[in-house]
């Protein structure tokens, strides 16, 4: 098998998802190749060059392929595609929008989202919210997978593959990037974060939000995440929604504060390994999933809990 | 130039029911589950319904493909203020990818240059059929939505990305998906409930289009997941970071300050 794993970066910085997929790229078998599509993207392909088990490294790197435009980014992976036998990418926004593109392009069913692999062409997905695990037989010749991170582990550093240069594709852009308003921060990613701490909606405002669970957060080295309803109501970025429709995250340690656990959210994160929930309300549905439930006000349990770790 | 905007609809099982799976390894039992409008596809028609009531856009038009009972999810569009709605009727289940070639097809017989459409279904969460459809007719995309402004020959469309809010111009015709903070729906009220009953609704049968829609994906087993083992309700704050110390999740030993 010849394969091809589609790098995801953000800020410079390559995305620690790219490594999980590569273990997935190995569990199915073969030669391993990495694209690095970006501008001024040179540090990125070198870091991809070092994950354990890659053959090589493509870098793309050109003007018309920064900030990532998804029509583009498909034009160049299916330029590529006659030489794989699968295209593969972290399920992340950017190949949410880049590689069902290329599926289609390609004339190939893309399977989304995998988080095992049973075969060279058997691949399990969770479908219906994460309440059922579904595995498919792959029946293209090429095939289009897209991997939840979160259900790999990272590959680890090896020898650095060579990097290729590689040139752009000539066609339109058809859509351009006009802004981004980026939520930064100096917290582990969620997606490959060991702890995350999230809010709900009890946490009723931005300020509170900010001062209840930042600082456990900051103490516990830990990714910050939220519940659909603590983002609606602009607690927190759109970027670290959990849940079906968000992130999904496998974390060693989820802390759930004055979140219910709607079958959305709980998409999300169910497969962390340990759940802390704290929550007024002991019949909560989060409460009857954690492995730790404390049934308390999170205005006074968390600076508790902060203040003694 | 007039705009049409055809909005893809699909069935599915309400959001809050949680599906138990049948016995016989058949997947998800659907038969007495509550179905309704899958909730990004109401998000996308009530932009396309905004847009035209703001005279940006001439006709809205739902589609769906799937059973026969997909009318009555038509129907809600209607009321909900589509112009027209067309069902594509099959009662097998049809994959993304020929999906996406129906809608392409459909596209080109009505000329419509704007596909405001659902980021994902969430009943097989695939998240991919508005970018199929993209790649299919060579359109620009722009994916999971949290703002449209359309204008002449182009939209301007916020975009919910892991990274923050991107915002990027597509020129139409074009792919939009919708994600949840697009719009609130509305509810559809009595009279245009009734109105929405002599509206035009066509059944075509999914043979005349003359797509090939056979699986590519074989479907090897349905499963339950892995049952988490029941939890342990803590007593206090100090009873959980000793919990937590002990089973290594957090660093132990630093003073109390
Ligand atoms: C199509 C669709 C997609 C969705 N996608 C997502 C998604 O990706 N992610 C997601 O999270 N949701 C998603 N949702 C929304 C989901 O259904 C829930 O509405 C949402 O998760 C609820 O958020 P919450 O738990 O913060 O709020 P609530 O359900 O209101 O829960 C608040 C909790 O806080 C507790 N509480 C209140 N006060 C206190 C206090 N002082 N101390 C401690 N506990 C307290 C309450 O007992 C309650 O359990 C989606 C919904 C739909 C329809």
């Amino acid at each position: 098998m010849t394969i091809l794993v589609l790098a995801d970066h953000h800020d410079g910085m390559l995305a620690g998802t790219v490594s999980r997929v590569v273990t997935a790229a190995r569990e199915i078998g073969g030669t391993i190749d990495i694209l690095v599509a970006g501008h001024d993207c040179g540090a990125i392909a070198a870091a991809a060059a070092e994950i354990a088990g890659v053959n090589r490294v493509f870098c793309a790197d050109d003007p018309r392929y920064e900030h990532g435009p998804a029509e583009r980014i498909a034009d160049l992976l299916v330029s590529l595609a006659p030489g794989y036998d699968v295209l593969m990418a972290p399920a992340s926004s950017a190949a949410k929008a880049i590689m069902p593109r290329v599926a289609a392009m390609l004339d190939v069913m893309q399977v989304s989202e995998i988080v095992a692999v049973r075969g060279p062409d058997r691949f399990d997905r969770r479908i219906y919210a994460g309440n059922a695990i579904l595995t498919v037989e792959a029946q293209d010749s090429c095939k289009v997978l897209t991997v939840r991170a979160s259900a790999f582990a990272d590959a680890g550093r090896g020898a650095a593959a060579p990097i290729e240069p590689i040139a752009p594709i000539e066609g339109p852009a058809l859509s351009s990037f006009v802004s981004l308003e980026a939520s930064r921060s100096d917290r582990p990613d969620l997606a490959t974060a060991r702890v995350v701490v999230s809010g709900g909606r009890a946490l009723r405002s931005k300020e509170s939000f900010a001062e209840l669970i930042l600082p456990l957060a900051d103490r516990l080295e830990a990714a910050v995440g939220a519940s659909r309803a603590a983002v609606d109501a602009s607690f927190v970025g759109n970027d670290v929604q959990v849940g079906q429709t968000g992130r999904i995250v496998a974390p060693d340690l989820y802390i759930a504060c004055g979140i219910s656990g709607a079958i959305q959210h709980l998409a999300g994160m169910k497969d962390s390994r340990v759940i802390v929930a704290i929550n007024t309300d002991a019949q909560a549905p989060i409460m009857r999933l954690a492995d730790f439930a404390l049934v308390a006000d999170i205005f006074e349990a968390l600076p508790e809990l902060t203040r003694k770790l | 130039m007039s705009l049409k905007i055809i909005v893809p609809v699909k069935r599915v099982v309400e959001a809050s029911v949680r599906i138990r799976l049948r016995s016989d390894g058949g997947g998800p039992d659907i038969a007495n589950a509550k179905m309704a409008m899958n909730p990004f596809d109401e998000i996308a028609l009530e932009e396309a319904v905004r847009l035209r009531e703001q005279g940006l856009a001439d006709e809205v038009l739902a589609v769906s493909i799937g059973p026969q009972a997909a009318q009555e999810t038509l129907r809600t569009a209607l009321a909900l203020g589509a112009d027209r709605a067309v069902l594509v009727e099959t009662g097998a289940a049809i994959e993304p990818l020929a999906i996406a070639r129906i809608l392409a097809a459909i596209v080109a017989e009505e000329g419509a240059h704007l596909v405001l459409m659902g980021k994902l279904s969430i009943d097989e969460d695939n998240n991919q059929t508005g970018p199929m459809l993209a790649g299919l007719l060579g359109w620009g995309q722009a994916n999971c939505a949290s703002n449209i402004a359309l204008s002449q020959n182009t939209a301007r469309v916020t975009c919910e990305t892991d990274a923050g809010l991107e915002t990027r111009d597509v020129p139409l015709p074009a792919v939009i998906t919708a994600d949840l903070r697009l719009n609130e729906p509305r509810y559809p009220s009595l009279p245009n409930i009734m109105k929405a009953k002599k509206k035009p609704l066509e059944t075509r049968p999914l043979d005349a289009f003359g797509i090939d829609t056979s699986p590519r994906l074989r479907r090897m087993e349905i499963r339950e997941p892995p049952e988490r083992q029941a939890g342990l309700v803590v007593e206090s704050v100090d009873d959980l970071i000793a919990r937590l110390r002990e089973a290594d999740l957090i660093p132990s030993g630093r003073a109390v300050q």
